[in-house]
C-alpha cells in the first residue's frame, strides 16, 4: 500500500526582524537577512493550528484520524498541548494524539509515526504539525539564528501528493544543544565540535544509508531539502554528498525566517513541494539527537493543493518589526515589574464549559430563523427560539471590519489594543481584538479572518481565544 | 392595571458633595455630606427618614472589575447612623442613581413609606490606577478582558464617521466642539470637577486614549455623591413650597445584541430610545425637543452625548453636527444639553450621577444655580438620561422632572 503526503501546509508570522535591528541593538556586526518573530500572542501551539489549518483547507476535517504535534517549546510541559490543537481545528474525537517533544527532530519522529500508523492500518489520514518559538538568549548567537513558525503534512494512503518510497533512522546519544527544565534559554558546546561530529556526521551517515539501502545516488534526485545548521555548512554538506547546491540544494530560510528548530527541515519540505513537478523525486533529511530521512516522489495530485498559503505566500505577507524592545516585550524576556497590571481573570471551568466556541470556534444557527450567533446562546438573539440550535464552526469563514477603535488604555504588550467588530460573511458577529495590524492600514469594511491566539495569562493557565487579523494576502 | 406615575412623587430636598479628586473624602464622607444638605434643604431630620435607598457599585480597587460583590444598603445606614431604618443597595451599571431613585419613587407611591433618602455614590480615586481600569463584565477568561470604556464607545465614534460620510477629522471636530461646550459650562459651575475652558484644537491635539477619542472626549474621573429627599406629591407642600415632580421614568436594559447581531450599527442606541420612549409617554411629552427645557445627558464621552441625543429623539439621526454648529445644545440655543459640565466635566463618580444630573435639573427649575449667569429663563421640565454599560449592550434609564 502506498502512503504518503496528501497536503501540506505552513505558518510564519507576520513579524520580521532584521539582522540590522539586532545589530543596532548590540552594536555587533550586522548579519544578513531577516528572522520571524512570532507575535506576542503567539506560541508553538498557535502557531501549529495555523499550518494545520493551512494544510487541512479544503478537506473534510471529519476524516483525520489523529494528530501528532512536534515541539521543543510546548505550552504547557505537562498537559498535552496536541489534544488542544485537535480541538481548536475541530477534529474528531475519537483520534490519536500526541506530543512529540524535546528534540528539534521531533517533526520527522512525528511523520515517522504517522506514516507507520498508515500503514499499519490503525489510520487513514494522519495530520502532523511542527512548530517552535524558542527564546534564544538577548545577544546571543542564537538570537540571531532562531526564527518562528510551523508546518503541517497530512499523512494518508489516497490521494497522494507525495509517496513517501522509502526511509531511514538513526538514534544517537549526542549533546549538543540542550535545555534542562530550569534553564531559560538553550544551552551548546563548542560549535566545531557540535557540527563535526554531530551534524556534519549525523546527516552524511543517514543518507549514505540511504543511498546503500535503496541504491540511489544523487543524480536521482531533483531536490534534497536537509535541516541548516547554518547557511555555510548548508552548501557545504551539500557539496560533500555529492548534490549541486546550485540546483539541487532546498534553500534552508534561514535567512528569511531564521531557524525554526523542529519545524525547520519541515517548512523547507513545504517550500520544496511548492516548486515540485509530479514525477520529481526529493531526498528529505532532519537531524538531532540522531538522524532521518525519506525518499520522496511527487505524485499528480501535488497539482490539486496549489492554494495553500504554505511558505511563499507565509513570507509575502510580512511587517517589520524594527524595535528591539517591542521584541524584549513579545517575548517577555524583562522583569516588566508591571504590578500595577490588572489582574487578568481565569476559570478552567468556565474554560472547559465554554470550550465549543472558546476553542472550536463553534457559534449557534437557530433552526428556526436561520441566522448565525457567536458565541453561542440559549435563547435565540434574533426570534428568541430556546434551545433549538445546530453548531457550526466559524473559524474558516472570512470577516468584514465593520467599526473598531484603538485603545491605549487598556493594558496591553502592544499598544493600541484594536477593538474590533467583525460581521462574518455568511452570517454572526464576532467581538474581538484585531492582531498583526498596522495601526496605519485599518478602516471599515477591510476584509479580516480568524486566527487563534494567547489572549492572556490567569492562575497560571494559558486563556487562548479566537482573535482576527487582516485578512493575509 | 397599572396607573400613570406622572406628579405622584415630589422631590423635596436635594444635595450634593464636592466632586473632584477627593484624596481626603471616602465615600462615607461624600454620603454625609451630600445626604445633609438634602435634609437641610428639605428642611427635615434623619430621623424623619422612614426608608432609604443606596445607588453604588462599590468600585473596588483592582481597576479590573466593575464589581459590587458584598455591598449593601450599609454603604449609607452606617456612616449616616440610619436606626435599623430599611436600606436597600440598588446597582446598574453607570445607570444605578437613577435606578435606585426610580426604586425609591415606587416605594413612595405606593404608599409604603413616607419620605425616603436616596443616595448615589462611587469613589473611583482609590484605585491607583487612571482611568477607570479594564472591563469585565462578567468576568470570564477571555471575554472582554483587557478593553476598555473609551475603547468601546470609540467603537461608536468610529462608524458614526463612518455611516454619515465624516472624515476622522472632520468627525473629531465635531466631537471637539461637544466637549468645548461642556468645559465652558463647567466653568461657570463651582460644583463641579473639570473648569478648565478649552479650546477644540485642545481636545483635537490632546492625547489619544481610544482613537478616535482623545483625552478631552472622555469624562473625568471623579469622586462625588449626591443626594435626594422623595416624597408623595400631595404632601409636598407640607414641607416648602419649592420642589420638583417626577414626570416620567424609563429603564431599558438591553439583551446585549450589539456584538451578536449584525444589524446593530452602534450609531443609533436602542435602550436609549426605548428608556426615552416610556420616559415621554409617562410625562406625556409628545415633541421633547419643544417640550423639554434642558436635558442633562450621560456624556461619558463626547460621542455618547451625540448619539444619546439622537437616541432620544432630541435632534434627527445624523443630524447631531448641524445642531453643534448651529449651537443648538448650548444654554442660548434650542435645547440646552449637559449645562451643569455634563458627565464630561462635572465628573462621573458612577453610582452618583444619576442623582447628581437629577439636581442639576432640580436646580435649575428651582431658579436656583449659584452662577447666575447659568441660570436658565423659567424652566419648565427636564430630563436626565443616565446609561450604563457598552454599545450594544446598554442599561438605560431616563428620568423626567418638572415644576407642579
Amino acid at each position: 500500500m502506498a502512503v504518503g503526503i496528501t497536503s501540506y501546509g505552513a505558518y510564519i508570522p507576520m513579524y520580521r526582524m532584521n539582522m540590522q535591528t539586532l545589530a543596532r541593538t548590540w552594536g555587533s556586526p550586522a548579519g544578513k537577512g531577516e528572522k520571524a518573530v512570532a507575535n506576542w500572542d503567539e506560541d508553538s501551539l498557535t502557531m501549529a493550528t495555523e499550518s494545520s489549518v493551512d494544510c487541512l483547507n479544503g478537506l473534510d476535517r471529519s476524516t483525520i484520524d489523529g494528530l501528532y504535534f512536534a515541539t521543543t517549546t510546548p505550552a504547557y510541559r505537562e498537559k498535552q498541548n496536541a489534544s488542544i490543537i485537535a480541538k481548536v481545528i475541530d477534529l474528531r474525537r475519537d483520534i490519536t494524539t500526541a506530543d512529540f517533544a524535546n528534540s528539534v527532530r521531533g517533526g520527522t519522529n512525528a511523520l515517522k509515526a504517522a506514516i507507520d500508523a498508515v500503514k499499519a492500518g490503525s489510520a487513514k489520514r494522519f495530520l502532523v504539525a511542527a512548530a517552535d518559538c524558542r527564546v534564544p538568549a538577548p545577544d546571543s548567537q542564537f538570537e540571531r539564528l532562531f526564527g518562528d513558525g510551523s508546518a503541517a503534512f497530512l499523512i494518508g494512503d489516497s490521494d497522494l501528493a507525495v509517496e513517501i518510497e522509502g526511509s531511514a533512522s538513526i538514534s544517537s546519544e549526542f549533546m549538543d544543544i540542550w535545555k534542562r527544565e530550569e534553564d531559560r534559554y538553550v544551552q551548546a558546546w563548542e560549535e566545531r565540535f557540535i557540527v563535526t561530529k554531530g551534524y556534519l556526521a549525523h546527516l552524511e551517515e543517514i543518507i549514505s544509508i540511504i543511498f546503500k539501502k535503496y541504491k540511489v545516488t544523487p543524480k536521482d534526485f531533483s531536490k534534497v531539502v536537509f535541516y541548516a545548521f547554518d547557511q555555510r555548512r548548508h552548501l557545504e554538506i551539500a557539496k560533500k554528498l555529492g548534490f549541486d547546491p546550485a540546483t539541487q540544494l532546498q534553500d534552508s530560510l534561514l535567512s528569511t525566517v531564521g531557524h525554526t528548530g523542529s519545524a525547520q527541515a519541515m517548512m523547507m519540505l513545504v517550500a520544496a513541494l511548492e516548486e515540485a513537478k509530479p514525477g520529481d523525486k526529493i531526498l528529505f533529511a532532519n537531524y538531532g539527537d540522531g538522524a532521518d530521512a525519506f525518499i520522496l516522489k511527487v505524485c499528480d495530485q501535488i497539482e490539486k493543493i496549489r492554494d495553500r498559503r504554505g511558505i511563499k505566500k507565509n513570507l509575502a505577507s510580512r511587517m517589520e518589526l524594527s524595535s528591539y524592545g517591542k521584541y524584549l516585550h513579545f517575548r517577555n524576556i524583562l522583569d516588566w515589574g508591571r504590578q500595577r497590571e490588572p489582574e487578568r481573570f481565569g476559570a478552567l471551568t468556565m474554560s472547559w464549559r465554554d470550550r465549543s466556541w472558546l476553542l472550536s470556534c463553534h457559534g449557534h444557527k437557530c433552526r428556526q430563523c436561520g441566522t448565525i450567533q457567536f458565541p453561542m446562546q440559549r435563547v435565540c438573539t434574533w426570534c428568541q427560539a430556546k434551545d433549538d440550535f445546530d453548531e457550526v464552526r466559524l473559524s474558516d469563514k472570512k470577516g468584514t471590519l465593520f467599526t473598531y477603535s484603538m485603545d491605549n488604555l487598556a493594558t496591553s504588550v502592544d499598544k493600541p489594543t484594536v477593538i474590533a467588530i467583525v460581521n462574518i460573511v455568511g452570517g454572526g458577529r464576532f467581538s474581538t481584538v484585531l492582531t498583526d495590524r498596522d495601526t496605519e492600514k485599518i478602516s471599515p469594511d477591510m476584509p479580516v479572518e480568524f486566527t487563534f491566539r494567547r489572549v492572556h495569562e490567569a492562575q497560571g493557565i494559558h486563556n487562548y481565544f479566537w482573535k482576527c487579523r487582516p485578512a493575509r494576502a | 392595571m397599572a396607573e400613570s406615575f406622572k406628579d405622584k412623587v415630589a422631590i423635596i430636598g436635594m444635595g450634593c458633595s464636592k466632586f473632584g479628586e477627593n484624596w481626603d473624602m471616602g465615600s462615607e464622607d461624600m454620603v454625609v455630606d451630600a445626604t445633609y444638605d438634602a435634609l437641610a434643604d428639605a428642611g427635615i431630620e434623619m430621623k424623619d427618614i422612614d426608608a432609604a435607598w443606596v445607588g453604588t457599585i462599590g468600585f473596588h480597587g483592582t481597576g479590573t472589575g466593575m464589581t459590587s460583590t458584598g455591598i449593601t444598603g450599609a454603604a449609607i445606614s452606617m456612616p449616616l447612623k440610619l436606626q435599623y431604618k430599611p436600606v436597600t443597595h440598588v446597582e446598574n451599571g453607570c445607570a444605578t442613581g437613577t435606578d435606585a431613585l426610580r426604586n425609591a419613587a415606587f416605594a413612595v407611591a405606593a404608599k409604603v413609606y413616607d419620605i425616603v433618602l436616596v443616595v448615589g455614590v462611587e469613589k473611583l480615586k482609590d484605585t491607583g490606577f487612571g482611568g477607570l481600569g479594564e472591563l469585565a463584565i462578567p468576568p470570564h477568561p477571555v471575554f472582554e478582558g483587557g478593553i476598555t470604556a473609551p475603547g468601546m464607545y470609540a467603537l461608536a465614534a468610529t462608524r458614526y464617521f463612518k455611516k454619515y460620510g465624516l472624515t476622522p477629522e472632520e468627525g473629531k471636530r465635531m466631537l471637539a466642539k461637544v466637549s468645548v461646550k461642556s468645559h465652558y459650562n463647567a466653568s461657570r459651575n463651582p460644583r463641579a470637577h473639570l473648569r478648565n475652558v478649552i479650546t477644540e484644537e485642545q481636545v483635537i491635539n490632546a492625547p489619544v486614549i481610544a482613537w478616535p477619542l482623545g483625552l478631552f472626549d472622555c469624562c473625568g474621573v471623579t469622586d462625588g455623591a449626591a443626594a435626594a429627599i422623595l416624597c408623595r406629591a400631595e404632601d409636598a407642600k407640607k414641607f416648602k413650597d419649592d420642589y420638583v415632580l417626577i414626570k416620567g421614568l424609563g429603564l431599558s436594559v438591553g439583551p446585549g445584541q450589539g456584538s451578536i447581531r449584525t444589524d446593530y450599527d452602534f450609531t443609533i442606541w436602542d435602550e436609549t430610545v426605548h428608556a426615552s420612549k416610556q420616559a415621554y409617554a409617562m410625562a406625556g411629552i409628545t415633541n421633547p425637543r419643544k417640550e423639554l427645557d434642558l436635558v442633562e445627558c450621560h456624556d461619558c464621552f463626547s460621542i455618547s452625548e451625540v448619539i444619546a441625543v439622537e437616541s432620544m429623539g432630541l435632534c434627527e439621526r445624523g443630524k447631531a453636527r448641524a445642531d453643534i454648529e448651529s449651537g443648538a445644545w448650548t444654554q442660548k440655543g434650542e435645547i440646552p444639553v449637559n449645562l451643569s459640565g455634563g458627565l464630561k466635566a462635572f465628573g462621573h463618580p458612577i453610582g452618583a450621577s444619576g442623582c447628581r444630573e437629577a439636581f442639576e435639573i432640580y436646580q435649575q427649575l428651582l431658579g436656583r444655580a449659584e452662577d447666575k449667569t447659568r441660570r436658565l429663563k423659567n424652566p419648565r421640565m427636564g430630563l436626565v438620561h443616565n446609561q450604563a454599560g457598552l454599545p450594544g449592550k446598554f442599561m438605560c434609564a431616563v428620568a423626567i422632572y418638572g415644576l407642579p
